[in-house]
């Protein structure tokens, strides 16, 4: 295993290729649960925790179906796949740890239909990535949402006390913050490794 | 059955983006020009359509505990099958879509109104309303990639109108789609202020 090429991996999907700022994947709950700094966090590791989960599912899952003959059941099995897994963890977090599954609350369920997740695992498919590699963007592509919204939900606890123009309150305002930030987001671009 | 209201409700006052404010992803990230913007609409209208259908022909079979995951099945069916129509005869299109064909899967725009109305209504009233909330959707889509691919890089549908050295070529990026939905969803507000609709 070259650590190289996971070190690449981690690099992009946490800063170049930014799940949120750059491939648009997970904008959902981005913009609704980070109005709040603890349950931005909160979203933040529970996604860590399911897209990692997720890609290390999926990839049997699609070599089974590979095997099969059946590629084109792929975007039914894998969201088959993690509404399942979702609901496994919840039930999970619930007997064994009352404390975090109190404090995830209603972001669990929702992590099902967040595109994020689906999409993670549909990407780790199209990058041909193997087992190690598929856990691994699955992992550092969530570290990046946390990331993202933790940023995002700390500016957005200040925006609360700015006066924008009236139309603007609101959502409108927070879309213009995310898109200064994706501006920032930009500048990683250009970054490589140098091996 | 109102026809001409759920239109309206679907295009403006109800409007799924501007309004409602669902189905973020998407709209951010495809509409870079304005054939991806009508390819995407039409799809996400065809399946919202079939899927309004079919989940409202179920209703009634459906249990309630495990409505969200059939729901899901259902709507993941058809993007299958879209998906595969358009990689068999508009590969171009298919290519610049890319993942978010499969991702149409977990487009919130299509869940809300599975359990909101389809869930609620007769087959015939879930299909118009399918037809116009997508209309309603597409219509974002196309004006959002009009303006994205005028300033962005000179040309409308590929066609161009102005030479790309003096467009705006952060529009086309993704920080252009924040952007713009933000002044788009700005523009809606203040509509609403004006006509006294109970903005925010």
């Amino acid at each position: 295993m070259q650590w190289t090429t996971l070190f690449d991996i981690a690099l992009g999907a946490i800063l170049v290729n930014n799940f949120i700022f750059a491939q648009f994947l997970g904008i959902c709950p981005f913009m609704g649960v980070s109005r709040k700094m603890d349950t931005a966090v909160g979203m933040g590791f529970a996604v860590i925790f399911v897209m990692g989960l997720a890609s290390a599912l999926c990839y049997p899952v699609n070599l089974l179906l590979d095997r099969a003959g059946l590629g084109y059941m792929r975007t039914v099995a894998f969201i088959l796949v993690i509404a399942a897994l979702v609901q496994f963890v919840e039930m999970f977090l619930k007997k064994s740890m009352p404390a975090l599954y109190e404090a995830l609350g209603v972001y669990l369920p929702l992590i099902t239909t967040n595109c994020a997740v689906l999409g993670v695992v549909l990407l780790n498919v199209q990058n041909t990535y193997d087992f190690i590699e598929s856990v691994v963007y699955g992992i550092t592509g969530g570290a990046g949402f946390l990331l993202a919204i933790v940023l995002f939900a700390s500016i957005r606890e200040r925006l609360e006390f700015a006066e924008p123009p009236k139309a603007f309150r609101g959502f409108p305002i927070a879309l213009i913050t995310a898109g200064l930030m994706a501006l920032c987001f930009m500048g990683f671009q250009g970054l490589q490794i140098p091996w | 059955m109102n026809v001409g209201k759920q239109l309206k409700e679907g295009l403006i006052s109800q409007n799924p983006v501007l309004i409602q404010l669902l189905g973020m992803c998407s709209t951010l990230a495809i509409t870079t020009s304005v054939a991806n913007g009508i390819g995407m609409g039409l799809s996400v209208t065809i399946i919202l359509t079939l899927s309004n259908i079919f989940i409202s022909l179920l209703r009634k079979i459906i249990p309630d505990q495990v409505r969200i995951a059939a729901y899901i099945v259902v709507i993941a069916g058809f993007v299958t099958m879209v998906d595969l129509i358009l990689q068999a005869y508009f590969e171009e299109l298919a290519e610049s879509l890319g993942v978010f064909i499969p991702l149409i899967v977990v487009n919130c725009i299509i869940l809300a109104r599975a359990e909101s109305f389809a869930s609620k209504h007769r087959p015939l009233a879930a299909a118009v309303d399918g037809i116009c909330q997508g209309l309603g959707y597409t219509l974002v889509l196309v004006v959002m990639s009009a303006i994205r691919e005028l300033l962005g890089a000179g040309t409308l549908n590929g066609v161009e109108v102005f030479p790309s050295e003096y467009a705006v070529q952060m529009l086309a990026l993704p920080v252009g789609g924040f952007l713009t939905l933000g002044c788009l969803i700005a523009l809606t507000q203040w509509a609403r202020s004006k006509t006294g609709q109970g903005g925010k």
